[in-house]
């Protein structure tokens, strides 16, 4: 409760959740509020192709004569189920592989690091590319892929935060009562890193939509689906050269609004949740009044 | 000598990482349907004895992995000697397979290209850091201000949009008044000197510029986080009670200290910008190893993926020893401790 009335302090938290609702919201009821069904195959006369808006379509026509308006509204459904699939699985890995490796370290703990070090460093879109290129470009792959390539950061975050805890009053009195490993990663670290955890998974939805939308423009989305990064892949070879703005920016907004829903969602959180982050030794409000009034610089107090 | 140890390790990772990555790269391919001979030269016309002979090349003939009967035999050297061993052989003489489309041999494509792609990477990689640096560390400082807000407004807009989209934006604004595809204007050829170049740069501006943009609200972010986490510092605070000055403080204490996590950052970015020059060489038809991926994946020419997927992976794994070795010559703690 104390966390919400925070949350809703944060002008900029509230403005992402109310558009990262409004997308749920399209996605959800999509059959119901768009105006045609895009998976239907239509009679095109040859002036329906990449036809301007009017008041019948009202962001126009693609290059094969359907609604642009349904298929982007349909498109939010693909965008929100990659990112949030790929997200939750990214954040059930990290927080597992975290967990161990900073609860128990030693041996597992070193290689469990190695390998997200490892993964780390290779360059992750090209890695998606020859993976699904090979692999088939099916949903569940590009999911699969996003998110079994995305909890590294999370793994790091965890680990670093158990390392500290485990060490404080509360763990020690736990172990020394004879709680179990087990009980003690569930009932005493983890409800603590579950918070950052939480951030850190927000923001991981709008890096798995944004990848799944670069891996669409390059070619690689799902065939059977629309999805905006593929309406883009299809705008950009086709409409960009007869100047069908309808087409081609639309899908890209819609990206785009998404993904900075989530972003200004996990960036509130953060910094609610993340202690690190919440003042510092420079920092003053006043002087910075002084600055911009030209006035002469008065000495204050190091404010804390 | 704990230095000696930190270098051996690294060194030690990178080369494992490598390995992996050859390992990774030999069995990924190896997963498609079909005769390997007709996946490394796909031509149906091909005679039985050249298909013979690649087949010897690559050792296709040999097993694919361990040979179990000739170490019964006690033939260690015929043990070894597998498709996987034959794999790395080529790649030790720079054999790479050779293109379905074009037909023409991989790795001379790679050596072509590969220049186009660094200019973008640099150019976009030096205005990402000179300019993420400086307004992420104005933004700590001045935390929660105006200023602030803006900043951060403006890093994470830029941060949420797509690299590709940015850059179709930036050509529907910028077409009739800079060059918005290809490297140079048809025509116009190298022997032409001076004004080639000169072509070649107005080509440039564009993609670098978008590289730029993007990545420049990463390094703002990650400064910002990273100054705010110093500023919060007890020997700020004590460097405040000496009486420095603002600006002595931000630049000999903040600065210096957020900077050691950065030359790591900045070798981790490399990774994610390598990934951002394949979206903005397809937008702009830079001919690139970004734009060859684009239209390799289009072909689905599997040994030209292959091999810009390894050039990359090796080229993001030593940049980021290099950031390591350097780690060790700028933070005194490896050193000391």
């Amino acid at each position: 409760m104390e966390a919400l009335k925070k949350y809703l302090r944060k002008p900029m938290g509230v403005v992402g959740a109310v558009m990262l609702f409004l997308i749920v919201f399209v996605a959800v009821f999509a059959p119901w509020l768009a105006p045609y069904d895009p998976n239907v195959r239509v009679e095109v006369e040859p002036d329906d192709i990449l036809a301007p808006p009017d008041a019948e379509y009202l962001l126009g026509r693609d290059d094969a004569g359907k609604d642009v308006l349904s298929q982007l509204i349909y498109g939010a459904r693909v965008s929100l189920i990659v990112g949030f699939t790929a997200s939750f699985m990214s954040m059930f890995i990290g927080t597992t592989v975290g967990l161990v490796a900073g609860y128990f370290g030693g041996r597992i703990g070193t290689l469990l690091m190695r390998v997200v070090d490892f993964l780390m460093v290779i360059p992750d879109l090209p890695l998606m590319l020859v993976i699904i290129a090979v692999m088939g470009r099916g949903l569940w792959n590009i999911i699969l892929v996003i998110g079994l390539l995305g909890w590294t950061y999370t793994a790091r975050l965890v680990r670093s935060q158990v390392l500290s805890i485990k060490e404080r009053q509360f763990v020690l009195r736990a172990r020394s009562l004879g709680a179990s490993s087990a009980r003690i990663i569930l009932r005493h670290v983890f409800p603590q890193v579950m918070p950052l955890v939480i951030a850190q998974a927000v923001l991981d939805i709008s890096v798995a939509i944004l990848a799944e939308s670069s891996l669409a423009f390059l070619g690689l989305g799902d065939p059977t689906l629309i999805s905006w990064g593929m309406m883009l892949n299809f705008a950009f070879e086709r409409a960009l050269s007869r100047q069908a703005w309808w087409f081609l920016l639309p899908p890209g907004f819609a990206i785009v609004w998404v993904s900075l829903a989530l972003v200004l969602i996990g960036n509130t959180l953060d910094e609610i949740v993340n202690p690190r982050l919440r003042t510092h030794h420079l920092f003053d409000p006043r002087r910075m009044v002084a600055l911009v009034a030209g006035a002469p610089r008065v000495e204050t107090p190091a404010e804390e | 000598m704990k230095r000696r140890n930190y270098v051996l390790r690294k060194v030690v990772f990178a080369f494992f990482t490598l390995l992996a990555v050859l390992v990774f790269n030999f069995f990924l391919f190896r997963v498609l349907p079909g005769d390997p001979v007709r996946l490394i030269i796909h031509s149906p016309r091909m005679t039985r004895e050249a298909q013979e002979r690649i087949r010897i090349q690559f050792g296709l003939d040999r097993p694919v992995w361990f040979d179990a009967e000739a170490l019964r035999e006690g033939d260690l050297a015929r043990a070894v000697d597998t498709q996987f061993t034959a794999y790395v052989r080529n790649l030790l003489r720079g054999n790479l397979g050779i293109s379905f489309a074009s037909r023409r041999d991989v790795s001379d494509m790679l050596v072509e290209r590969a220049w186009r792609t660094v200019v973008l990477v640099l150019g976009g990689d030096v205005i990402a850091i000179v300019f993420g640096m400086a307004l992420g560390l104005i933004a700590a400082w001045r935390r929660g201000t105006r200023l602030d807000t803006t900043i951060l407004l403006a890093a994470l807009f830029s941060w949420a949009l797509p690299t590709f989209f940015l850059g179709i934006i930036l050509l529907i604004l910028a077409r009739g008044h800079l060059p918005v595809g290809g490297m140079a204007t048809p025509g116009l050829k190298p022997e032409d000197g001076l004004t080639y170049w000169l072509d070649v740069g107005k080509h440039l501006i564009l993609p670098t510029l978008t590289m730029g943009i993007v990545y420049t609200s990463e390094y703002i972010l990650i400064m910002r986080s990273g100054v705010m986490e110093v500023l919060a510092e007890d020997y700020i605070l004590t460097a405040k009670a000496k009486g420095l000055s603002t600006l002595r403080v931000l630049r000999d204490h903040a600065l210096k200290n957020a900077m050691l996590p950065m030359v790591t950052m900045i070798a981790l970015t490399f990774g994610y910008t390598v990934g951002g020059a394949i979206q903005v060489e397809t937008v702009f038809s830079w001919p690139g190893l970004g734009r060859l991926m684009y239209e390799a994946v289009e072909k689905r020419d599997y040994p030209v993926l292959q091999g810009i997927f390894l050039l990359l992976a090796v080229s993001v794994i030593l940049a980021n020893l290099l950031a390591d070795l350097l780690y060790a010559v700028l933070d005194p703690r490896v050193k000391g401790n």
